[in-house]
């Protein structure tokens, strides 16, 4: 690896996101500004309309910022074209969604296989041996809507952890889960992520769930008002 | 292969397996045009091959001359000069009045005298066989099957014809390069050339075709010998034929007559197009929350473009290759529709050429009209997978110009192809894109109208129907296009055949004649009247022609053709001075005298001379049909000088006439002051009206025993045999049409299905709240009715606009519109839309509100 272990893998710099409503500009995100070390897991709370989804798809390069930088793993995702966030994706970064989002036309294995066929790796083994690791050996050749919610959200993390990420975004991760099988999901988010070395953010508004975080920065109305490592 | 196309590759794949439904549809889109495209350009690379292969029985030998006259003694002179050493044949053709005795039938004929072992190559098969060997051993006659049928007779009964008695010894079955419709205008007889004087048929003023054919010694160039005599025998109006001119000549004409039907089949193909063009739009409006989820695990824009490029490609391959394999098929009915035309048998077999260039169509058709739709996923935001609420940024899509000319390309270079023109090419695709144009404006018109003035005021379940026509991803546009499309071409060709055949018409008022009497000699016409008189009425006073050639315009005497390059390669209708006007310069004509204009004509410059006026220092006034007086180049004050068998009569143009051709009256090109021609030797024209059959036929016996050379024509008769030739072609082309009508149905279904889910949700969420089965698929019935009722309403006015179009300028005729044969076509489309778009739900209402809940 090219950056050593004191490099923040991920670092914001006076993050800042507006939005146009019926002609009224919006200030969804301000100044946001924050560092994370390698192998930290950093916990986003707030309520709803706080701008926790807006701050995630700004970190992962899903969106530009009005103002302000990212720089993910040291690379300045502003100075990116698309298709080259797209790329750097690939390598090193993996999601979890609140909804799952398995894509429904493919089996859970070929879900998993996705982000190792976009690098060009044949990755069968790899991703029988993820599926065997969150508890799916047996099926592997069902698809998303033959599966159980608990079930996707594990192929669903199998899939993350598939291109070995440096980071993994995981977006209310157990939002749509009752309380036994989120948990069960964070665990093994937290154990990929011990074993791996991965860097976890995780964005909820779950207070369990974000209290197993050893950092937490919690947003209301767009600024960070809260930013506590324990 | 690198990685990443290895996984566009296995992603295309994988998607695909997910859509066997939508596989479905894209191979029915494509695969009925490419069937249509493949069976019709097949056909025609046979039919070429046929004609090769036939090529000399079809002239029958290796040299013809045609002479609209007796062949002069210059003419025969250069024919003999080459005909040393060849085998020659004699082979006269006229029409007149064959008569049965025994049963008491008439009927007008068409008389092939043969003197001669004609034809050299080929044979005439007969029924009995080998009757057309002893044709030749005594007043002997071979008839036309269907002559046999119309007059009653057999084998072995006599057949009067003219002054002379023949026995039938059989029937023809088949002669070289004979084409079944012509058979439609009278029915074809052979007889032996030795007694062609003895009826007494070819006196002055009738019309006959004489041929000379040649066999030439073995190793004679026929080609040379017709290059060397067609410059002398042109002055002597004497045409020349080798087995090469004719295989060309024959060749065009067909791949002209194929050429246009593949574009009907290319209509059917981009129809086609325009059905993947929907379905790939509905296929990547599903996907997008794939595409975003592939998009955040890192796949690139041009990578998810690929995926479903490559899927649109492989569904059409699919499809073309369906198509084809129907298309081989399928042309093996092909010489059942088209068998009339076609003066060959056609060896019917799978042409790889047309195979593979229709595959390749069919393929290229999917690519480029899926490319629009599926270059917009390059728009999708991949935070469409962290938040529902996205919105696609609307830039402009910088590939999106350069997509729409290769399309627009795409379409003009496969009509240029298909009919060998540019010119044509560029003018069907400029039609199909106004047709487009307008059908898009109607749905867009429609989504706006009711939008605007929603009747607020109408029953729940139309109010609904109504709102679904403008919601979010309607199919309003796609089934405006697809259905309005197929019932314009449909509708058009049924406007154009409806009006070509109102035209003919024969017209029924009392007043007007049935019954046509040509060729009447000067000195006939008392007798002949005073037949007509006793069973019919004469409708107006005998009609006088002379047949005369032109001489000399505006002081040049015209002169025989120079050796030009087109007369080198046989082109017959090049023009002393080029152009068109050649043919009318040196063509026969049929001239009348009278004072007055008659009802059939026009005076469109000028004026029409009064009677009483003499002439001007010998100068005549003649009044010219102006389409031809354009051809000759003259206009109202220019002399022409006419060759009045050997007289010399000099004219001058002092009016221009307009003339309805497609009445079934004595109609003239040139019209001449009474006094010009009185002396002339001329025939004469009566008109009769018998208003009962069998008194017609009466009539026709009488004058054929008692004036064997007058000719009378049944006009019914002709219009019957019009009416079958216009709905002989008008079948070949409905025949392709019908793929355009196919093509539009899956159209329509793939459009309907696209929808089908959200359907199932609307309605599972309306039962939820309590609406009957009844009243959902009435909700659906609304809708369809109002999308089927614009469609149809739409393709009704373009067929309207189109057909007026092709009535005005290209057949020049009036156009008219059958009110309630449209408005029952207009329904019929509109009841089918409704049809396919019920039975499509009635699946949807079955399954129970909660099963489709639950199912999200």
């Amino acid at each position: 690896m090219s950056t050593n272990d004191r490099t923040p893998v991920l670092q914001c710099e006076q993050l800042t996101q507006t939005y146009r409503s019926g002609g009224r500009e919006l200030t969804v995100l301000k100044d946001i500004t924050f560092a994370l070390e390698p192998g930290g897991f950093l916990a986003i709370v707030g309520p709803s309309g706080s701008g926790k989804s807006t701050l995630l798809g700004l970190l992962a390069g899903l969106d530009r910022a009005a103002a302000g930088r990212v720089l993910l793993d040291g690379q300045d995702l502003s100075a990116l074209t698309e298709d080259e966030r797209a790329r750097l994706r690939g390598e090193k970064v993996g999601f979890v969604f609140q909804s799952f989002q398995l894509i429904p036309t493919l089996t859970a294995r070929e879900n998993v296989l996705v982000p190792l066929e976009l690098r060009g790796e044949d990755g069968g083994p790899r991703a029988d041996e993820l599926l065997a690791r969150v508890g799916l050996a047996g099926r592997t050749h069902h698809y998303p809507a033959q599966l159980s919610g608990g079930e996707q959200q594990r192929v669903a993390l199998a899939r993350a952890f598939a291109n070995r990420p440096r980071i993994l975004f995981a977006d209310e991760p157990t939002g749509n889960l009752d309380a036994r099988t989120g948990g069960t999901i964070v665990d093994l988010m937290a154990e990929l992520n011990r074993d791996a070395g991965t860097t976890l953010v995780l964005v909820t508004h779950d207070r369990e769930l974000a209290a197993r975080a050893p950092r937490m920065i919690r947003l209301s109305d767009g600024v960070i008002v809260e930013d506590v490592t324990r | 292969m690198s990685g990443g196309a290895r996984f566009v590759l296995r992603m295309a794949g994988r998607e695909l397996r997910a859509a066997p439904r939508r596989l479905l549809l894209f191979v029915g889109a494509v695969g009925v045009g490419v069937a249509a495209l493949v069976a019709i350009n097949s056909f025609t690379d046979n039919l070429r091959d046929s004609v090769a292969a036939e090529a000399k029985s079809l002239l029958g030998a290796d040299l013809a001359f045609t002479s609209r006259r007796a062949f002069p003694p210059r003419a025969a002179a250069t024919i003999d000069s080459v005909a040393a050493g060849a085998a020659q044949a004699e082979v006269t053709t006229f029409a007149g009045m064959a008569f049965v005795p025994r049963t008491e039938g008439t009927r007008l004929v068409q008389v092939t005298a043969v003197e001669g072992p004609y034809p050299f190559y080929g044979e005439i098969r007969t029924e009995p066989d080998g009757a057309w060997r002893r044709l030749q051993d005594d007043r002997h006659v071979l008839v036309d099957p269907s002559l046999l049928v119309a007059l009653g007779a057999r084998v072995g009964d006599t057949l009067s014809l003219g002054r002379t008695r023949f026995a039938i010894i059989g029937t023809v079955l088949n002669a070289p390069g004979d084409v079944g419709i012509r058979t439609a205008f009278g029915p074809r007889i052979f007889i032996p050339g030795r007694y062609l004087a003895e009826t007494a048929l070819l006196g002055f003023g009738a019309r006959a075709e004489h041929e000379r054919f040649l066999q030439l010694a073995p190793g004679a160039d026929a080609a040379a010998i017709a290059k060397r005599l067609r410059a002398p025998l042109r002055a002597e109006r004497v045409r020349v034929r080798t087995v090469a001119d004719d295989q060309a000549n024959l060749t065009e004409l067909l791949e002209r007559l194929t050429s246009y039907l593949g574009l009907v089949a290319l209509v059917a193909l981009l129809l086609g197009g325009l059905g993947v063009g929907s379905a790939a739009y509905a296929w990547v409006r599903q996907r997008l929350d794939t595409i975003a989820i592939l998009r955040c695990l890192g796949a690139t824009a041009p990578q998810v473009v690929a995926i479903y490029l490559l899927q649109a490609v492989g569904m059409g391959l699919a499809g073309a290759l369906a198509g084809a394999a129907a298309g081989v098929a399928l042309q093996t009915s092909l010489p059942a529709v088209l068998g009339d035309f076609l003066p060959v048998q056609v060896q019917v077999r799978p042409s790889p050429a047309a195979i593979a260039t229709g595959v390749a169509t069919g393929l290229w058709v999917a690519f480029v009209f899926a490319l629009l739709p599926i270059l917009g996923v390059r728009q999708v935001p991949p935070l469409l997978a962290l938040r529902r609420d996205v919105e696609g940024t609307r830039r402009h899509d910088p590939l999106l110009v350069p997509a729409i000319a290769l399309l627009a390309a795409s379409i003009v270079l496969l009509a240029s192809r298909q009919v060998g023109s540019w010119r044509s090419g560029l003018g069907f695709s400029a039609g199909v894109a106004v047709a487009v144009l307008l059908l898009w404006l109607a749905a867009w018109g429609l989504m706006r109208g009711v939008r605007r003035w929603f009747p607020d005021g109408w029953p729940y379940v139309w109010r609904q129907g109504l709102a679904n026509l403008f919601r979010p991803a309607n199919q309003t546009t796609a089934v405006v296009l697809a259905l309005g499309f197929g019932a314009f071409v449909l509708s058009t060709l049924f406007l154009v055949q409806h009006n070509l055949l109102r035209q003919l018409a024969v017209d029924g008022r009392a007043d007007r004649p049935n019954l046509l009497l040509l060729d009447i000699q000067a000195d006939q016409r008392a007798g002949v009247d005073s037949l007509a008189a006793t069973v019919g009425r004469i409708t107006s006073a005998p009609v006088p022609i002379v047949p005369m050639r032109v001489q000399r315009v505006k002081g040049v005497a015209v002169t025989p053709a120079p050796r030009d390059a087109l007369a080198e390669a046989g082109a017959d209708s090049a023009a002393p001075g080029g152009g068109r006007g050649g043919w009318a310069l040196r063509r026969e004509y049929r001239s009348t005298y009278r004072d007055t204009l008659v009802r059939s004509e026009k005076l469109v410059a000028g004026r029409f001379w009064d009677p009483g006026d003499g002439d001007r220092d010998g100068t005549w006034q003649v009044s010219v049909e102006q389409g031809v007086a354009q051809e000759l180049g003259v206009g109202l004050g220019d002399e022409i000088t006419w060759d009045v068998q050997g007289v010399p009569i000099r004219t001058r143009v002092t009016s221009l006439r307009e003339v309805d051709w497609a009445r079934f009256e004595p109609n003239f090109f040139v019209v001449f002051q009474p006094g010009a021609l009185q002396a002339a030797p001329q025939t004469l024209v009566s008109l009769v009206r018998v208003d009962d059959p069998a008194a017609r036929g009466r009539l026709q016996r009488a004058l054929a025993e008692r004036f064997p050379n007058v000719t009378s024509v049944d006009l019914t008769l002709v219009q019957q045999a019009v009416e079958g030739l216009v709905d002989r072609v008008a079948l070949a082309i409905r025949f392709m049409a019908l793929f355009t009508l196919v093509t539009g149905a899956v159209v329509l279904v793939g459009a309907v299905t696209t929808s089908r889910a959200q359907r199932e949700r609307e309605g599972a969420l309306l039962k939820t709240l309590g609406a009957s089965r009844r009243q959902v698929l009435r909700i659906v019935a609304a809708e369809y009715a109002s999308v089927g009722l614009l469609a149809s309403g739409a393709a009704m006015l373009l067929a309207c606009a189109a057909g007026w179009a092709i009535q005005r300028f290209v057949f020049e005729q009036p156009f008219r519109i059958p009110t309630l044969s449209l408005s029952l076509l207009a329904a019929f489309v509109a009841v089918a839309c409704v049809a396919i778009g019920v039975g499509n739900s009635l699946g949807v209402v079955r399954k129970t509100p909660l099963e489709v809940l639950r199912g999200d």
